[in-house]
């Protein structure tokens, strides 16, 4: 999957589709519509999907923790969800922190993260 | 020993996809590891920007190659220009000349197995980065 980034939101919470390939002014592009969405929809919480992202450089690794900074401060608490794992192991040793995002395995457990039910209702 | 080389020609911020996609490809094929891959797309992302922001008209080359004896791959990350002054100085984690984090150089080093940056000021810049196959 390449494409380009999905962006919906599910009751209060707003979810981010990163694409595989994302180029830099589409990355900063995504940034500034994610600020608009947070805005414009009072999304209480913000889970961004990196699990199709092959490759996080410093520029993107900067970029990921630009947007879950800046989705607290509109007030949207945020989760970045579904690193793999050699990305984790890549932007360890580029020498990157991503101090201001949390992350979680894989969307579910984001969502759950930021309060979403997620309980099967059809068995009662 | 080349075996075979591929070069991409860099002329805007779109090509630091294509190059790292090459890359990325071509690592793939010659059998490298998932972490490995990502260390090796991320460097020739790392280096690509580097051009595009830092190179006259953000034009230079990447050309990727299949090495042998030992076996892996090289990168050669090449531009005309304005160079880099103080090569030690670019190496240091945290020194940036613009706005970026200053993790590109020492992080592309760290990633990979071998990197030699030649410089001249004014003439330009070429970078061979390796990675061997374990």
């Amino acid at each position: 999957m390449s494409g380009v980034a999905s962006l919906i939101k599910v009751g209060p919470t707003l979810i981010v589709t990163i694409p595989e390939d994302i180029g830099d002014e589409e990355a900063v592009a995504l940034q500034e519509n994610i600020n608009e969405q947070i805005e414009r929809t009072n999304a209480s919480g913000l889970l961004v999907d990196i699990t199709a992202l092959e490759t996080v450089d410093s520029f993107l690794g900067r970029l990921l923790n630009d947007i879950a900074v800046g989705g607290r401060l509109l007030g949207a608490e945020t989760v970045v969800a579904g690193m793999r794992p050699a990305v984790a192991m890549t932007l360890i040793e580029l020498g990157l922190q991503l101090k201001g995002v949390r992350t979680a395995l894989d969307s579910e457990r984001g969502l759950a993260m930021l309060g979403v039910d997620l309980r099967d209702r059809r068995r009662g | 020993m080349t075996v075979d080389t591929q070069l991409i020609q860099v002329v805007s911020e779109k090509d630091i996809v294509t190059a790292r996609s090459a890359a990325r490809a071509l690592a793939t094929s010659l059998g490298f590891g998932a972490i490995d891959q990502s260390r090796i797309a991320t460097a020739v992302s790392e280096l690509t920007r580097n051009i595009v922001r830092y190179a006259t008209d953000s034009k230079g080359r990447v050309t990727l190659a299949e090495i042998e004896d030992p076996a892996g791959i090289e990168i050669v990350v090449a531009d005309d220009g304005p160079g880099i002054a103080d090569i030690d100085l670019v190496l240091q984690d945290g020194y940036t000349s613009g706005a970026g984090m200053g993790l590109g150089l020492p992080g592309t080093k760290r990633l990979m197995d071998e990197m030699t940056i030649e410089s001249t000021p004014g003439v330009g810049t070429t970078i061979v980065i390796r990675k061997w196959k374990r």
